[in-house]
């Protein structure tokens, strides 16, 4: 029987066509989508940590409160061993130390008087130690405009824009202005290496970045980092072991009544990454929710047409001696059997489209341009294990659904009225 | 010969609610057919022959009265029970040919054993058999688009023979074919009745049809007005 209910939709495009492309079409929406948010979302979650999350980030609790003032005087100290006792109790995980401060850049002239003048973001990594993990991190070498990564002491990047607006080039001298932990005036020179451009303009709008050790120096912030920042070696953040490792830190370090002792927080307590995370995990089940009740009533509709066009088979065999019990559930199997066919087009459409955008993304960077956000300027979708079955079965579900109630009335009927209706 | 009663009808009522009255269609009606009958109810349009045929196919169900089939009481079999006395014992031909488009000759004829517990092989023969009694062994692949008229109602004769029914009830079965075809199928037919001594009820208007039947059996009204035996019909 299954064989031949099998042929019949094969055979017969009317019966199979339309539902095989709207399941498809469905299908499709819902995996590329999916895969896309997932995508979007993720790249967001990874950028956020590689600039300014990290996977768990470490301040002092009155820095946490002020952090988008930057301020220097509420920095970690004692860094440097805080750093050993996290590698010796986190050894799978690296630390880094991060400064941001606020200055104002200077440009001088020939004669060592100011040209031109504005805010300054201040960024100091690890650029110069061997085997620092943060040039990669930050994709500093893959956003290099022109010149090159500080290879010595005294050197700076700039972000492009910067270096247009003050018509300054690699190898000029630039002046950055601003005060120190202890609240003492600071000035220092550097050379421009190079300059940066990120792709994003909350990431690109004033940024000068220059070496850990030179911002310690400059600052007077000898052992002294704004924050020490967490990552997981294998690069993927991990909400159950960032909690783990966060509350295991906080109890023995944070000290309630000490706003100057060091606190640590996840990626999700920040910036409300949080509840981005969990929008990228509901979208899809919304989607899901949408689109089977959406199909359901399309293939309802379209079920109930087809089985108008196939009333005199319904009486035909009734009078071969089938139930008509048995005729609806051949109706349902027929369902899947199409269900089956436009999920699984529909599932490899939706994963040629997202691996298309994984591959290739979406370039938006001219629309990027005045977005404040974190944002990834070239979208990318992300292909996940759950992309196979995750349009696949509320396809399948949609279409027996839809036809279920498409063919409840034959369900209903008493076969008599049945027979008599069907025009045989 | 042997005969033996294999459809007992007594006092058959059969009303359709009509508005707020019903409507008599079947007026306290009795009859008997016998094993290999090639019998056939005539009458006006309106006098209930198609409404008894159904009856007796158990596609519907008696208001009043009994009606035994094969010695089972029609009013009294669950839907499984009906459905079974139809797909073992009972074929049906209709005006329209109504055979599924989709499938070919073969799998039109075929499709009437699928319910029954058979091996493919077993079923491929039964098939080929029923197609040769009707003399379309050469076009089992066929569409029914592909086939004339008086083709097509040799498959659906196939298809009621296939499982070898002792009844097979024919409702006006040449009423959409040319007289040459019309005689071709009641040939067969009456071939068929007297090979396997399946028995016929044909509902008819057909003076064609007529010429064959051994029995005519006139309905007026819901009643029987005329029950008569032919001597000497048409083979
Ligand atoms: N479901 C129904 N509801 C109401 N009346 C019905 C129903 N089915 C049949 N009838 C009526 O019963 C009567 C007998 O119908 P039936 O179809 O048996 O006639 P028939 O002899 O086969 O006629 P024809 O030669 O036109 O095929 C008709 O008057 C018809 O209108
Ligand atoms: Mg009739």
């Amino acid at each position: 029987m299954i064989r031949f209910i099998f042929k019949g939709v094969i055979r017969d495009k009317s019966r199979s066509l339309i539902p095989v492309i709207i399941v498809s079409a469905g299908v499709f929406l819902t995996v590329f989508l999916s895969s896309y948010f997932a995508g979007v979302f993720g790249d967001m979650i990874d950028l956020s940590a590689r600039f300014t999350t990290g996977h768990v980030k470490v301040v002092t609790r009155a820095y946490a409160e002020n952090e988008d003032q930057m301020p220097l005087d509420l920095a970690l100290l004692e860094v440097g061993s805080l750093k050993t006792q996290l590698n010796a109790a986190y050894p799978d995980m690296e630390w880094v130390e991060r400064i941001h401060f606020g200055g104002l850049l200077d440009v001088p002239d020939e004669n060592g008087e100011t040209r031109a003048q504005g805010p300054a973001i201040g960024t100091a990594i690890d650029l110069l130690s061997p085997g620092s993990t943060e040039i990669a991190r930050m994709s500093i070498q893959e956003s290099i405009a022109k010149g090159s990564i500080p290879s010595k002491p005294g050197e700076a990047l700039i972000s492009e824009g910067f270096a247009q607006k003050f018509a300054v080039s690699v190898g000029d001298e630039i002046t950055i202005f601003g005060s120190t932990m202890n609240g003492s005036m600071m000035f220092k020179t550097f050379i421009i290496s190079g300059t940066l451009n990120f792709g994003n303009a909350f990431l690109d709008r004033g940024a000068v970045f220059i070496d850990l050790r030179d911002a310690q120096l400059a600052l007077d912030m000898e052992d002294a980092s704004s924050e020490i920042l967490g990552y997981f070696n294998d690069g993927v953040y991990n909400d159950a072991k960032a909690l783990q490792v966060t509350e295991s830190f906080n109890s023995s370090y944070n000290v309630p009544e000490d706003e100057f002792s060091p606190q640590m927080m996840r990626l999700v307590d920040q910036n409300e990454l949080g509840q981005y995370l969990s929008l990228a995990e509901h979208m899809s089940s919304i989607f899901i929710l949408v689109f089977v009740m959406a199909m359901s009533i399309v293939l309802w509709n379209t079920g109930l047409l087809g089985g108008l066009r196939r009333y005199s088979e319904y009486g035909i065999r009734l009078a071969l001696g089938e139930e008509k019990k048995h005729i609806f559930y051949t109706t349902l199997l027929e369902a899947a059997i199409i269900g089956v066919i436009g999920s699984v087009f529909g599932t490899v459409l939706g994963l040629a489209g997202a691996y298309y955008l994984q591959t290739y993304g979406l370039n938006l960077s001219g629309m990027m341009d005045n977005v404040g956000m974190m944002m990834p300027a070239v979208l990318r979708s992300k292909i996940t294990p759950e992309l196979f079955y995750i349009g696949f079965f509320p396809g399948v579900i949609a279409t027996v659904f839809g036809n279920a109630l498409a063919g409840y009335a034959i369900y209903k009927r008493k076969t008599s009225r049945l027979f008599k209706e069907l025009e045989v | 010969m042997e005969n033996h009663s294999i459809i007992k009808i007594e006092n058959l009522v059969k009303s359709f609610p009509v508005g707020k009255g019903e409507f008599i269609a079947l007026d306290n009606l009795s009859l008997g057919f016998e094993k290999g009958e090639f019998a056939g109810l005539v009458g006006p349009s309106g006098s209930g022959k198609t409404t008894l045929l159904n009856i007796i196919g158990s596609l519907d169900t008696p208001s009043k009265g009994k009606v035994m089939v094969l010695d089972k009481s029609v009013s009294e079999l669950t839907n499984r029970q009906s459905a079974q006395l139809r797909n073992k014992h009972i074929g049906f031909i209709f005006q329209t040919f109504n055979l599924l488009p989709v499938y070919n000759v073969f799998e039109n004829v075929e499709f009437a054993l699928l319910l029954q517990k058979m091996s493919a092989n077993e079923r491929k023969k039964a098939v080929m058999d029923a197609l040769e009694w009707v003399g379309l062994t050469e076009k089992v692949k066929s569409r029914p688009s592909m086939l004339s008229g008086g083709e097509c109602q040799r498959v659906a004769i196939a298809r009621s023979m296939v499982k070898r029914p002792e009844i097979v009830l024919a409702d006006e079965p040449t009423a959409n074919l040319d007289s040459k075809n019309s005689h071709n199928i009641l040939q067969t037919m009456k071939n068929l009745n007297r090979e396997l001594k399946t028995t016929f009820i044909f509902a008819t208007h057909d003076e064609k049809v007529m010429q064959y039947l051994d029995r005519i059996i006139s309905l007026e009204d819901g009643k029987v007005s005329k029950d008569e035996k032919v001597k000497d019909p048409k083979n």
